[in-house]
């Protein structure tokens, strides 16, 4: 499909008329500074820009049309009265830096959310300003080292399973931290005596995610939370999988000191391609004086924004981190309430068992047995000799599905890793079940077909190595594209 | 509830299929030490109750009334034509993942790689990333990028044209890593040119300045550029980008990596975020910048197509040595600023911006006229849309009284930096306050200083 720029004609804009617009004296006055290279837009009308738009949205996969099983990402539905609340002109129209007497609704919002939040995962404080996961993960790493900090004791390691997102070492390294791995066991857990090896008094915290990226539930993780403690250090949640057991089991009653949350995932707020997300991070009492500000507070019977917290890590967004994002999360809480919520996460473990239990039976390998929470991962490694799980995955696409994740966790050979979501209906999984069991087949009687997917897209597969040897990362007048 | 499809008798059949006598069975192998009590949050809400809930809520901020917001100092009051919600809001686009797997996300993957190309164009460099989360991260994203780039050097030097709010956020980075961060105030709501250029030296990985200046004024870096790049340091520079409409890019002026907020770009005030952080760079220094970029390249059959590319620079490959943390970016803002650009395009852009400095000047003039009020910088300078003034009476207490009558007059300077004047009033104008609403404004002040008088 032609780009913008390669559609454009010069002279046309979807924008004809700006009253308030005078003429060109006003730019004299920027004399020497006034712009003489050229501003290279597509030049467009209205409709042609609807056109352009409305024809790369349809080159492209969402949850609102296709079964999308990303492992780790939850992809749940987008429910669409969170998206009508985030167009409210009261929410949108308001100027960050409002007094905040003019922002008692917004400051509602984020005090309402917090409390949720805190409940939700035992903890005793919320900040909401983390943009994404991973600016979570920062946001709780630099509370660690705030805390660590003031103990007077030199705690410069983190300690990250095997298991875990790549986005826990690059967060923890980022505030100078060592990293250092810890293998998980045969059963993909993190085991006590393999973890003695590890804590020590030069340990900050241990990050965990459970149940981890294999889906299973960590089952010591009362005694992992009291070696992590009795060594001095904290212990961290990656809330990246709390879909599985929100409204069921907290953080907090695990022994986890910091969370950080990802609304984008378990709150349903949609992933628009890739952001923007919102990463809450909540942690117990002794903590919270480290939280960044300003902090929503209440004084004198009303909330407003206080930045008197002289041991707080700081500011560490432009204002107050993704408010919208935020806001559709604290909707979806209203309307499931704490019934809607359990019933949630036992239905996203229900789907994906059941999901798991028709492709083991199709023939599909399970490395890690023990039973799955709300998502599982399976190997392609007993695919035939010179099939891989990307054959695969790129074959799912040609039967209109989302391919999983793949080769994620690290410690699964061909990962192949599905998260159904509550959402899905059953007979979709069976479906679904159905095409990956013959895909299997294909395999091994066809696997041409699987090597050449997929043949239903406006392209086929990418030159990959092309792309990063001869890099074109922009269309230019004067260059390529 | 819970948006789920399941019947009953779908629940029952699922349930006896993976050998569990309830929902709650299903987690019945957890550990007896880890059940918690049940969630306390309120709800559940139907959907019309949500509506109701959400409309009082959201009645209780007093937003201003349309054409009444003169405030900035990083976040604008912009027209947001329709189309923009129209074609973002489409769910091809809104509830899709990452572009992962390129073939079935090529329209996602298109429209990056456009908007990278026009932030190219608007910034004067050669490439761009696929966005960061906001103005402040991308600052603090392109200081450790410069880091990398330099080596072994641990200093910026950061001009007070960058916005204090940046520079606060980049503060609290720089506490957990090897960097010692001087500010070089403004000198007349400029940058001290004098000092940056005298404090540059063997240990500085950047100069960072402010362009336009938080303040409004805008200053030719070229100079500074070339004090930086003597001494092997890089220039950053934090920009508006409407401005850069009309106003020369800092690439023309030298500088080695550009960042700044794309919120003017389509996105609504929404007390914040989401909004859009953007990062550009020189084409050397490609491999050592943060974040997703999308490249072109071509399929088995020779179609051109779009991946992400250069991946690994990024957290999921290398882990603890990644470039950045970032996974989740602001893709969606991204897609609205790339609507918002395609729609406008280069002539719409250049009105847009002509009109927010035309409607600057009225509302200096009216507010300049007002008895008491002055200018507090007289640098001569040319300057875009945003001014700051001083009032006879505190800017807050001004502020405060006008925000109950659906006005927002600015943003007193004290909020945003410590032991600023009282009095110091941040004002900024748009292509949305028309004549008469600067009109009705410049009265509506002017009652108002008199009564705190």
């Amino acid at each position: 499909m032609k780009l913008s720029f390669e559609k454009s004609r010069a002279g046309r804009s979807g924008l004809d008329r700006l009253d308030t617009a005078p003429g060109d004296e006003v730019l004299a006055e920027l004399g020497d500074l006034l712009r003489t290279g050229e501003l290279f837009l597509p030049q467009m009308s209205e409709l042609e820009t609807v056109r352009h738009y409305t024809a790369l949205s349809r080159r492209n996969m969402g949850v609102d049309t296709d079964f999308y099983p990303l492992g780790s990402c939850t992809m749940k539905y987008n429910p669409k009265v969170n998206e009508v609340i985030a167009a409210m002109p009261g929410f949108t129209g308001l100027h960050p830096l409002a007094p905040a007497a003019a922002a008692g609704g917004w400051l509602k919002v984020y005090s309402d959310l917090e409390r949720y939040l805190a409940d939700i995962t035992g903890m005793d404080a919320f900040t909401l300003h983390p943009m994404a996961g991973a600016h979570g993960e920062l946001t709780g790493m630099m509370i660690v080292k705030a805390f660590c900090g003031g103990t007077g004791e030199s705690r410069t390691k983190v300690l990250v399973p095997d298991s875990a997102h790549g986005t826990n070492p690059a967060s923890a390294a980022l505030c100078g931290f060592e990293v250092v791995n810890v293998p998980s066991a045969e059963d993909g857990m993190i085991h006590p005596h393999t973890l003695a090896e590890y804590v020590g008094s030069d340990t900050a915290a241990l990050m965990l995610t459970n149940p981890n990226t294999l889906g299973i539930f960590e089952q010591h993780i009362r005694r992992v939370a009291d070696m992590v403690h009795e060594a001095g250090g904290l212990l961290y949640y990656d809330g990246a999988n709390l879909n599985a057991i929100a409204g069921r089991v907290k953080p907090g009653d695990m022994g986890f000191d910091v969370v950080h949350l990802n609304l984008h995932k378990t709150f349903a707020t949609p992933h628009g391609g890739g952001g923007p997300g919102s990463g809450p991070v909540g942690v117990k009492g002794r903590l919270a004086e480290f939280l960044p500000v300003p902090r929503v507070e209440e004084k004198d019977g009303a909330l407003t924004l206080s930045e008197d917290f002289p041991r707080s890590i700081g500011r560490l967004s432009g204002f107050y981190g993704n408010a919208l994002v935020a806001l559709k999360a604290c909707a979806y809480i209203l309307n499931l309430g704490p019934e809607g919520l359990a019933e949630m996460s036992a239905l996203a473990v229900l789907n994906a068992r059941y999901l798991l239990g028709l492709l083991t039976s199709g023939g599909w390998t399970l490395p890690y047995g023990a039973p799955c929470m709300h998502e599982f991962v399976l190997s392609g490694e007993d695919l035939p000799e010179g099939v891989h799980t990307m054959d695969v995955a790129k074959r799912l696409i040609d039967a209109g599905y989302h391919p999983p994740t793949v080769y994620f966790p690290l410690i699964v050979r061909e990962a192949i890793m599905i998260e159904p979501t509550e959402t899905e209906s059953p007979e979709k999984l069976e479906e679904f079940a159905g095409v990956m069991n013959r895909i299997l087949g294909e395999a091994r009687d066809d696997p041409d077909v699987l090597k050449t997917a997929p043949s239903t897209t406006p392209v086929s597969r990418l030159d990959e190595a092309l792309a990063a040897r001869e890099l074109n990362l922009a269309c230019k007048r004067n260059g390529r594209t | 509830m819970a948006f789920v499809p399941h019947t009953a008798e779908d629940v029952a059949r699922l349930l006896a299929a993976v050998g569990a006598d309830s929902l709650d069975g299903l987690f019945s192998h957890l550990p007896g030490d880890v059940v918690s009590a049940a969630a306390a949050v309120p709800g559940p809400m139907d959907e019309d109750g949500l509506l109701r809930h959400f409309r009082t809520v959201s009645g209780r901020n007093a937003v201003h009334e349309a054409g009444m917001c003169f405030a900035g100092a990083g976040a604008y009051d912009h027209f947001i034509p329709a189309a923009v919600d129209a074609l973002s809001g489409r769910s091809e686009f809104l509830t899709a993942y990452t572009p992962y797997q390129p073939e079935l996300s090529q329209g996602w993957l298109q429209a990056i790689y456009e908007y990278q190309s026009m932030i190219v164009s608007l910034t004067g460099m050669d490439v761009a990333n696929s966005s960061m989360y906001d103005g402040a991260t991308a600052l603090y994203e392109a200081v450790l990028m410069t880091l990398r780039v330099t080596r072994n050097r641990h200093r910026v030097l950061v001009s007070g044209t960058v916005n204090p709010l940046y520079r606060t956020v980049l503060r609290s980075y720089a506490a957990n890593l090897a960097l010692e961060i001087t500010d070089v105030p403004m000198k007349d709501g400029t940058d001290d040119a004098d000092r940056l250029r005298a404090a540059v030296d063997d240990g500085t990985s950047a100069v960072v300045v402010g362009y336009p200046a938080f303040t409004g004024s805008l200053a030719d870096v070229s100079h500074l550029a070339e004090a930086a790049h003597d001494k092997g340091a890089l220039l950053v520079a934090s920009v508006y980008p409407t401005a850069l409409a009309v106003a020369k890019s800092p690439g023309e002026m030298g500088a080695d990596i550009v960042v700044g907020d794309g919120q003017p770009f389509g996105m609504p005030l929404s007390w914040g975020g989401p909004y859009l952080g953007f990062l550009a760079a020189r084409d050397k220094y490609v491999r050592r910048m943060p974040g997703r970029i999308v490249g072109a390249t071509v399929d088995t059959r020779g179609r051109r197509g779009f991946v992400l590319t250069l991946q690994t620079r990024e957290q999921h490959i290398r882990r603890e040595k990644a470039m950045s943390n970032i996974c989740s970016n602001q893709a969606h803002t991204a897609l609205r600023a790339a609507v918002y650009l395609t729609l406008l395009g280069p002539s719409g852009l250049r009105k847009v911006a002509a009109a927010c400095m035309g409607n600057a000047r009225e509302l200096k003039e009216r507010v300049l006229a007002l008895e008491g009020v002055t200018p507090l910088y007289r640098n001569g300078l040319p300057w875009f849309n945003e001014f700051a003034v001083r009032l006879p009476a505190a800017a807050e207490r001004v502020v405060q009284s006008l925000s109950g009558k659906g006005v927002l007059a600015g943003v007193p300077l004290a909020r945003l930096a410590a032991g600023a004047d009282e009095g110091a009033l941040l004002l900024a104008a748009t292509e949305k306050n028309r004549r008469d609403d600067i009109a009705r404004f410049a009265e509506m002040l002017s009652k108002t200083l008199r009564e705190l008088r």
